[in-house]
């Protein structure tokens, strides 16, 4: 039971081509959907029904973002896909795009044809130039076959996509943020409402959705909903690409049914390296609260079982670090990131990111006091739920998790001005 | 933030367009104005500074980025706010070879610690330095989504991943 969607052509030799897309199904929903002229709301449906939610790491129902959209509108209409892949851990929408760019292709064809779009637009983070090469020869395969642009397969439907390229900001994976980049702006992200299926990429409606999301629709639509759903638990349907990664025998991508308990997932990670034990888990980019081994290891991996414990399934990246890690210098790391990649836009997440890290940082060099950690956590509160993007608060969530997991640690760092591991 | 659904408008057109740059690199930065609707040529202005970045050894210059917004018809402030916002934009000469080395989570986990060290002994730089001959540049970046592979670093437009010491050497010794 891996390997079962946006993994599924792995197994070949040149899994990116478009034959090999095909030798697995591939193009096989959109030439259906073609043929039958499917109507938009049963597609719309069919992933409600499937329980696929945004893999990007909010989680949202995917088919209920795009019934948002108000298809009976006149003009333009947009998908837009987020490859800006950045939070610190994940890596799968990489593979994706080297490996599978024509579920992504096809995902978004389909999403264009159920919400009435003719363009779509894939935002690819600027470093991944290989990626990009990848995706863009397989954009020209499927032109070349007829898949895509005017007339696609003769059916009278048009859709052409096309690739936008970023040029480092984390904050571009912020959906809003993404498309004022997409506008040739800074990316700073937008108040909402209005949310971007009423007002999108140019002003116009848009579905945005995460790489693994939309090429996780064909197959979807070719094996039906309930098979997808099936291969997960309730309120995660279907696989999951987790980006498993730090001190394991294996790190890689490992697409499985959501639901599998964190003890398989390591295990499949060719489990700890040399054998040590497992100190803490981030599971779901550093954005998620960190949480303990062992309260890992009674985990499955779904969102509401590590909802439950006190963090988040995120993007699905899962950081493993065994006995070795200091707590204080992790989330020392982890602070600096968000300081340095705070938009400036919203004044608690700019200054209290920068006040986070060096608070941090003063306690992880042996200069911390004992009511640093209070003030740590005073200034975690204060940025969260008072900015107008997720960044804030994907900045305090950490630093709390880490002081109340690990608060020990960073008393012992204040008190005898080092490490305790 | 500035939510409009109008690009920004510049009263002073510049129409002598052929004076900009070289035809390649006009070319180049037409074939990415045509992916985006009538008007929105301002979209491309990512891709514009890339390509007169790579053109010019990999950095920009005040000159460089108020040709872009010539050529885009767009303020140059929105330009300049661009080129400042993002980190891939360099606004001073980095080495032929920019070496850009992870050291978030799962690198410094894996010893990206160990490699700044080996990187700083053999080129005799720190982060945001160059190396006196101009060959190599030394900077400190985000996760780059390849911790699969930590420790990891970007060199020009490739990954290069699993990094150890002696693989750090062999890697530098290819490049001319």
């Amino acid at each position: 039971m891996a390997n079962e969607v946006c993994f599924r052509t792995l197994h070949k030799d040149r899994p990116w081509r478009l034959e090999t897309y095909q030798s697995e199904g591939g193009y096989e929903a959109l030439k259906r959907i073609l043929a039958d002229r499917t109507s938009q709301e049963e597609i719309i449906e069919a992933v409600k029904k499937s329980g696929l939610r945004g893999r990007g790491g909010a989680g949202f129902p995917t088919g209920l973002k795009w019934s948002f959209i108000n298809r009976a509108a006149p003009g333009d209409k947009y998908v837009v896909v987020n490859s800006d892949e950045g939070e610190p851990g994940t890596f799968k929408d990489r593979d994706i795009l080297r490996y599978n760019p024509h579920a992504l292709i096809e995902g978004m064809i389909i999403c264009g044809y159920a919400i009435g779009a003719k363009a779509g637009f894939n935002y690819i983070r600027g470093e991944f130039w290989e990626p990009y090469e990848r995706f863009e020869g397989a954009l020209a395969e499927a032109r070349e076959a007829g898949l895509l642009g005017e007339n696609i397969l003769g059916s009278g439907f048009d859709f052409d996509i096309h690739t936008h390229l970023g040029a480092g900001a984390y904050i571009c994976g912020e959906e809003t943020a993404l498309l004022e980049s997409l506008e040739g702006k800074k990316g700073q992200p937008r108040f909402k409402p209005p949310f971007p299926a009423m007002f999108g990429l140019y002003g116009r409606p848009t579905v945005i959705n995460n790489t693994e999301t939309l090429a996780s629709v064909p197959d979807i639509i070719r094996q039906g909903a309930d098979w997808f759903r099936g291969i997960g638990v309730e309120n995660s349907g279907g696989p999951k690409l987790f980006s498993v990664s730090g001190n394991v025998v294996r790190p890689g991508n490992y697409e499985v049914p959501m639901g599998m308990p964190f003890a398989e997932l390591l295990e499949l990670a060719g489990g700890m390296r040399d054998g040590r034990p497992c100190k803490a888990v981030i599971p779901g980019g550093s954005s998620a609260p960190v949480l303990p081994g062992d309260v890992m290891m009674d985990l499955t991996m779904d969102y509401d079982s590590i909802a439950k414990a006190g963090s988040m399934l995120g993007s699905g990246a899962v950081i493993v670090m065994d006995d070795t890690n200091c707590m204080v210098k992790v989330l020392d790391r982890i602070s600096y990131f968000y300081y340095e990649e705070s938009c400036g836009q919203c004044t608690p997440c700019r200054e209290g990111t920068g006040w986070m890290h060096r608070v941090v940082h003063r306690i992880e060099t042996g200069a911390g006091r004992t009511e640093d950690l209070d003030l740590l956590d005073d200034v975690a509160k204060k940025i969260m739920g008072r900015t107008i993007c997720a960044l804030g608060d994907a900045a305090a969530m950490p630093v709390a998790g880490f002081i109340k997991h690990f608060r020990d640690e960073f008393q012992y760092h204040v008190d005898h001005k080092k490490c305790m591991v | 933030m500035s939510m409009r659904s109008e690009p920004m408008v510049r009263v002073d057109r510049r129409e002598d367009k052929d004076a900009l740059f070289t035809p390649e690199v006009r070319r180049e930065i037409d074939a990415w104005i045509a992916k985006y609707p009538d008007g929105w040529q301002q979209s491309a202005c990512m891709a514009a500074l890339r390509i007169v970045q790579d053109m010019n050894g990999g950095h920009l210059t005040r000159s460089l980025m108020d040709q872009v917004a010539d050529y885009l018809d767009m303020p140059a402030i929105a330009v300049y706010e661009v080129a400042s916002f993002y980190s891939m934009y360099e606004h001073k000469p980095v080495g032929r070879h920019k070496i850009c080395l992870c050291t978030n989570v799962s690198c410094m986990i894996n010893g990206s610690d160990g490699i700044l060290e080996h990187l700083s002994n053999r080129l005799g730089i720190g982060f945001g330095q160059i190396t006196a001959d101009g060959k190599f540049s030394l900077k400190e970046v985000e996760c780059l989504g390849a911790c699969g592979g930590a420790p990891m670093m970007q060199i020009g437009r490739t990954y290069y991943e699993n990094l150890t010491p002696e693989l750090v050497d062999q890697i530098l010794d290819g490049l001319e």
